[in-house]
């Protein structure tokens, strides 16, 4: 019995019944309102409390829709609906999803290069670290119709501005973590180096850039989950038709609370994926350079 | 070139900029090392022997003076890859099993795969290590990881050999133990070898010239031609003549300068 009670399992289970009965409650707390206008409007007068509970979590437009509303919206989204269709939650999903992981790809080269550059310049040091942080600090809610309308004005549109708003969140990190990254090596492996005489390139290739390696995967676990947060968020302002943000936006402008829920699911289960997938990659890839103890 | 000392310091003199002003690291070192002998560096920390060896390596450039390594300059002879290096620690790539860093100076001077692999046999029957060619630095002690690290600095085929403290951090038992295997290799390679250490037991055992020095500034206070045989065995650090060469570089050590401190 005590075995039960300290299992990982058992953990994981109490903490998602806990956040289920807090949802609950509060489902029935915020939906309450309505439910007695509902009941004040059809004259209904006399109901007992079970049957007030379940209207009050299964209401059509619920101030907070209850757990099972939101996921049988998403089974049938997901799985009942070809994925050609509008009506899918995969469809709208991959438009989102592949944004996401054209602006990440962009976004960690780009970082990449920055860093390289940030590294091997005292120059650029100076000059460009300051933009990089300044650029964070401008809403991206704010730059998003901006990259939109700008890139349109010059013949671009469809998957690639979208993807530019993710590169624009992703990259940030990437170049953090790299130029701490590329910084990593020991003098004394610095001087190694010295001794036998290696070119830049060597140096750059046989020992900063496997040294900076773990960093990467640091820095690319933190910009996958912004990168998606970018193309959802590049999506909303910019009155997108398809993709997770669009769904955000039509239920938000028809009062289609399950449907927003639903894709606030989505992408929650996206990005958990997408962090994971490059921790495996991570795993792999540390192993095989002999870095796991 | 042969008969070209193989390291010939000349009124030599090394000064860092610091914030706190100048620090003269090494003044006025005169020094002569020829082919094939075994020179350690002793004296307290700060007295710049570490800093003589990086000028030789060309990792350090002297303000004032001159040095030759090869009848070369130091930056001529880094060029010319005419010598090997072992760090205080072993400097190992972490991702890098034991034979490919033993490569890493042949993959950067580019030669054969062929050439490569016998070298890499060669370079680690040298140190005892045939058959740990597959394992991660984490996976050897700390004894074998120096052993690699003076592999890895064979690579060359240097006649020059520049050691700054390799056995430092190192047990007294294995320290013994890698003593007699350098000295096995020193005979065996026909190398010079430059040896920065802070034991006196260790410079007596090992060398054939002892150089003393002292610190602030960092000079030269002795140098002690051992009369001890070539052939050592450990059993050599309880003869007379051992004792006697280990008293005179305590003598060197106590008339340089200051345990007690009085110049700090």
């Amino acid at each position: 019995m005590r075995a039960i009670f300290q299992s990982k399992t058992f953990a994981i289970l109490t903490i998602l019944l806990t956040l289920l009965v807090i949802w609950y409650v509060m489902a029935v707390k915020l939906n309450t309102p309505w439910q007695l206008g509902v009941y004040e409007r059809a004259g209904t007068s006399e109901w007992t409390t079970s049957q007030f509970i379940n209207d009050t979590l299964n209401q059509k437009r619920p101030v907070l829709p209850s757990a099972h509303q939101v996921f049988s919206e998403m089974y049938v989204t997901i799985f009942q609906k070809p994925i050609t269709s509008k009506r899918s939650l995969v469809y709208h999903s991959w438009i989102t999803l592949s944004a996401t992981l054209l602006g990440f790809a962009i976004g960690t080269l780009f970082g990449i290069l920055i860093a390289i550059g940030i590294t091997n310049n005292k120059a650029l040091d100076r000059s460009l670290m300051p933009w990089v942080i300044a650029s964070q600090t401008i809403p991206i809610l704010a730059i998003a119709p901006m990259i939109i309308v700008v890139l349109n004005a010059i013949g671009l549109s469809g998957l690639l501005p979208k993807a530019l708003i993710s590169t624009y969140l992703s990259f940030f990190p990437i170049v953090v973590g790299m130029v701490k990254g590329f910084r990593s090596p020991k003098n004394i492996q610095l001087d190694l180096m010295q001794t036998y005489f290696a070119s830049p390139m060597q140096i750059f290739f046989k020992l900063r850039w496997p040294s900076a390696l773990p960093y990467l995967f640091t820095s690319m676990k933190v910009a996958i989950a912004i990168a998606l947060v970018g193309a959802i968020v590049g999506e909303l302002p910019t009155g997108a038709v398809a993709g997770l943000g669009a769904r955000l936006l039509t239920g938000s402008y028809y009062g289609q609370t399950v449907q927003i829920w639903s894709a606030l699911f989505m992408a929650a289960i996206l990005a958990a994926s997408l962090v994971m997938i490059v921790g495996l990659i991570e795993k792999r890839v540390t192993k095989n350079m002999g870095l796991t103890t | 070139m042969s008969n070209s000392p193989v390291i010939l310091a000349k009124d030599m003199s090394l000064t860092f900029e610091t914030n706190d002003g100048p620090v003269h690291a090494l003044k006025d070192i005169n020094l002569e090392i020829n082919e094939g002998e075994f020179v350690s560096f002793i004296g307290p920390s700060g007295c710049g022997k570490t800093t003589f060896l990086r000028a030789i390596a060309d990792l350090e450039k002297p303000t004032k003076g001159e040095i030759f390594v090869n009848g070369m300059t130091p930056s001529e002879a880094r060029k010319n890859r005419a010598y090997g290096y072992v760090f205080q620690s072993s400097a190992l790539l972490p991702w890098r099993t034991v034979e490919q860093n033993v490569a890493l100076p042949l993959e950067i001077t580019g030669i054969s795969k062929s050439e490569k692999q016998q070298h890499i046999e060669r370079t680690l029957s040298m140190v005892d290590l045939i058959g740990f060619e597959k394992k991660y630095p984490h996976q050897l002690s700390g004894g074998m990881q120096q052993r690699v690290s003076i592999a890895r600095a064979l690579a060359f085929d240097a006649k020059l050999l520049l050691m700054d403290e390799p056995f430092g951090a190192l047990d007294e038992i294995v320290r013994d133990h890698l003593n007699r295997q350098l000295l096995e290799l020193w005979a065996k390679a026909k190398m010079t070898i430059c040896f920065v250490t802070h034991s006196i037991p260790e410079a007596v055992y090992l060398s054939t010239k002892i150089v003393v020095m002292s610190p602030r500034p960092g000079e030269i206070a002795d140098i002690i031609d051992s009369s001890l045989p070539n052939e050592r065995p450990l059993e050599i650090r309880e003869s007379k003549e051992f004792l006697d060469i280990a008293h005179r570089v305590r003598e060197g050590l106590r008339a340089s300068h200051s345990y007690d401190e009085e110049n700090a």
